[in-house]
């Protein structure tokens, strides 16, 4: 194995025990912070009574509903984009100002206008995820290399066969890293949203838990989510990587 | 000579200018559709954000933001470059570190909320440490790209010019890997932005997060719409100054 | 036997290309007016300065672009923006999938005329082993060198069976020893499909070792001005480069160049600067 994972896997370790000894002896009072295997502890009981089942299937049906929505709408949206350059480059600007706007700002105006409940959750995080998309595919069309483009023609490749064997193959690594964004968002508007806002999902469960000082229970929700995203990062970065081994960095 | 720069100013705004107006005449159209109650129409909401200046409570949370913000600011720079300079130069402190940050990256940090408040208190330490906690990731990343990309070639051309390690660090490094760490900056004042803005909407009692909550409360709908106005003007001003700083760093490349 | 000599396999006639202004940019002038026929069954190279025209000439010839003004013919018929059957291009830039093995970027254009499986597989195969890839079909362009990945687009090249076969600077990126060890490769498919061949090159010695006729070419506008017969036999190789008339063919070509180059070296200094006074 390589050193520098050694190395990291130590330090994670150490980290998680220092914590956990910390914790059991006191010197980290457990209204701050309780022991990681505690929070494991949380995660089992939790999951096992079944009580926020209703809270995991709207926070997972949400982030479902909106990374699919960011992912394929980003997609097209991106496409027609890259077809026509004046659009392109009416609206540069607004892609390159859009994450700079910190998009909590605008959560209160969603409730007015959508109330509160699953709809608004999927409306925000569809509209945090979709741009990333969207930067992503021109991002990856625009670095088609003009040689694969001229080969292309060389070969007598209409339009649709031009997109489908050429230009979507080369930009695939691009879509990918937008696919990866696009969900990270989809699932931090969702959760953002629920933490603030809602009145229901696992987001809104820790808020819950916080306000009446269940460190147990909230520890273990927070545990959960970030395993989970990394868990599903780290499925996508695998699977990159394969890409990049085999086309290398072109 | 200057009705060429005209023209050319007209060509690459006019596009531009028409999506706004667009943008304008759809916020416009909802508050038609909607009523007040929904949206403020456009002119109503900049004057409201107007009024608010005038206000003597406003002032006080409008200097609690700031404050937060410039403080998590300088936190998340000075850490993020040391640290992301460092991680750069030495290759399995880079290599060991680089996973976990990556990882940090695209976790909903909002979860980590309710840890910082319990560990800062509900004060004004948790929204910076919260605003720091986001803008420093992309800033290290960022900047320890910037020392890895280093030309291979300049390094050797430093030697060969024997130049000693100061004056390589000031002739070649600094001006090779400042680009790439502008850009991180970029994001990172972003960021900031947005943590800040997160911890100040959770459990907070001042700010222009809490007037939000506030706002949300009593159904104020003309606050919240100028608050997300001044919040996002704010915002997209300071990223087009840095854009067009970033992209002229980046055209000497 | 006279009669294959003569015989035009393509022809460019008043030929002109000029670049549409960009902003902030004057029409680039890149090509003509030249005339130029190609015999069938030749080997013909066009050297010149850098930036004199010589990739928009292939271009035009191929199909991949229009002229301005002029007319280019391929097999008598006449070009209108596409590459016809029987054209075949290789680029100097690396131009093989990367997504797809060694065998499926061979195999691309006949999949695409919808050829069935066998046929495809027997002629990727004999193409394959014809470029010495028989060992990496299934590996896939990253795992190539650079020389390798251009074999790839070469067969993917001779595979469709073309008659006129143009490269663009095919190897331009690789280095000398590979240059002329490809150059022997190049001869040995050119005697053995019978195909026109055009190669654009910078290089003057690999012009002259593989050239039956060369077309020297002026700084921008390019246009033709000398064509060099070199008389080589069609059982050529790399060992030619000792001979002694092969020195004086290279020396010729290197004063006709000389001063076009010198004067090309002046256009693009002069267009940076003016690009960077902007």
């Amino acid at each position: 194995m390589n050193p520098a994972t050694v190395i990291r896997t130590l330090v994670i370790i150490g980290i998680v025990g220092g914590l956990e000894l910390a914790c059991r002896t006191g010197a980290l009072p457990h209204t701050v912070i309780i022991a990681p295997s505690a929070m494991v502890a949380s995660i089992i009981e939790t999951l096992s009574s079944g009580e926020l089942n209703g809270d995991m299937r709207q926070t997972f049906g949400a982030v479902a509903v909106a990374a699919t929505l960011a992912i394929c709408g980003g997609f097209v949206l991106g496409f027609l984009i890259h077809m026509s350059p004046r659009l392109r480059r009416a609206i540069d600007p607004l892609l390159g100002a859009y994450y700079a706007i910190p998009h909590v700002a605008f959560y209160p105006v969603l409730i007015v206008i959508f109330g509160l409940g699953a709809g608004p959750l999927i409306v925000l995080a569809t509209m945090l995820g979709i741009v990333a998309m969207i930067i992503a595919t021109l991002g990856g069309l625009d670095r088609v290399p003009r040689v694969l483009l001229r080969t292309a023609k060389v070969h007598g490749l209409s339009p649709s066969q031009e997109l489908f064997l050429v230009r979507l193959p080369a930009a695939t690594p691009h879509l990918l890293s937008g696919v990866k964004l696009a969900f990270s968002y989809s699932f931090i508007g969702v959760v953002a949203g629920e933490f603030i806002l809602s009145t229901a999902g696992v987001g809104h469960a820790i808020a819950f838990s916080y306000d009446n000082f269940d460190n147990y229970r909230m520890y273990g929700l927070i545990l959960f989510i970030i395993g989970f995203v990394v868990v599903v990062n780290t499925t996508i970065l695998f699977w990159e990587r394969r890409m990049v081994a085999r086309r290398g960095t072109r | 000579m200057s009705t060429a720069v005209a023209s050319t100013f007209a060509t690459r705004w006019r596009d531009p200018l028409i999506v706004l107006a667009v943008i304008l005449a759809g916020w416009q159209s909802l508050n038609l559709w909607g009523g007040d109650n929904v949206m403020t129409s456009p002119v109503a909401t900049v004057r409201h954000a107007v009024e608010l200046f005038g206000q003597s409570r406003f002032l006080p949370h409008l200097r609690e933001t700031l404050t937060a913000y410039f403080v998590a600011l300088a936190i998340a720079v000075f850490g993020g470059v040391s640290f992301g300079v460092l991680m750069g130069a030495h290759k399995l402190t880079g290599e060991v570190a680089e996973p976990i940050f990556t990882a940090l990256y695209s976790i909903p940090k909002v979860t980590l909320y309710p840890l910082i408040l319990l560990s800062f208190g509900l004060g004004i330490q948790a929204k910076i440490a919260f605003g720091a906690l986001h803008g420093i990731i992309p800033i290290v990343i960022f900047s320890m790209n910037a020392v890895r990309q280093v030309n291979r070639t300049y390094l050797r051309t430093a030697r060969a010019m024997s130049l000693t390690p100061m004056q390589t660090v000031r002739h070649i490094i600094i001006p090779a890997t400042v680009p790439e760490i502008f850009s991180g900056l970029r994001i990172g004042v972003s960021l900031t932005l947005l943590g800040t803005m997160l911890g100040e909407l959770f459990a907070s009692q001042r700010g222009l997060g809490f007037l939000l909550m506030t706002a949300i409360d009593i159904h104020d709908v003309k606050t919240i719409m100028a608050l997300a106005l001044l919040i996002s003007i704010f915002a997209v001003l300071v990223n087009s100054m840095m854009l067009a700083v970033d992209r002229k760093l980046h055209a000497r490349l | 036997m006279t009669d294959d000599k003569t015989a035009v396999a393509a022809e460019l006639v008043g030929v002109t290309r000029v670049y549409p202004a960009r902003a902030g940019h004057a029409p680039v002038h890149a090509l003509g007016p030249l005339d130029l026929k190609l015999h069938r069954g030749e080997f013909f190279s066009v050297v010149g300065p850098s930036g004199c025209g010589k990739s928009t000439l292939l271009d035009v010839l191929s199909g991949l672009a229009p002229p301005t003004e002029g007319k280019a013919f391929f097999e008598g018929r006449p070009l209108n923006d596409t590459v016809p059957d029987g054209i075949g291009v290789v680029f100097q830039e690396d131009a093989s999938f990367p997504w797809l093995t060694v065998f499926d970027n061979v195999a691309f254009g006949l999949r695409r005329k919808g050829m069935e499986a066998g046929e495809v597989r027997r002629r990727v195969d004999y193409a394959i082993n014809f470029m010495g890839l028989k060992a990496f079909a299934t590996a896939y362009p990253a795992q190539l060198s650079g020389g390798m990945r251009q074999r790839v687009c070469i067969a993917r090249t001779l595979v469709m069976e073309p008659r006129l076969i143009l490269l663009d600077e095919p190897f331009g990126a690789l280095d000398q020893q590979t240059r002329l060890l490809m150059g022997d490769e190049l001869l040995r498919l050119w005697r053995e499909t019978g195909a026109t061949v055009m190669l654009i090159t910078h290089a003057l010695d690999e012009a002259n070792l593989l050239s039956d006729r060369i077309g020297v070419m002026s700084a921008r506008p390019g246009i033709f001005i000398d064509v060099v017969e070199t008389g080589w036999s069609r059982d050529r190789d790399s060992t030619l480069a000792a001979d002694a008339r092969f020195g004086l063919v290279s020396n010729r070509l290197w004063s006709m160049l000389r001063s076009e180059s010198m004067r090309a070296m002046g256009q693009q200094t002069g267009e940076r600067a003016a690009e960077a006074a902007e």
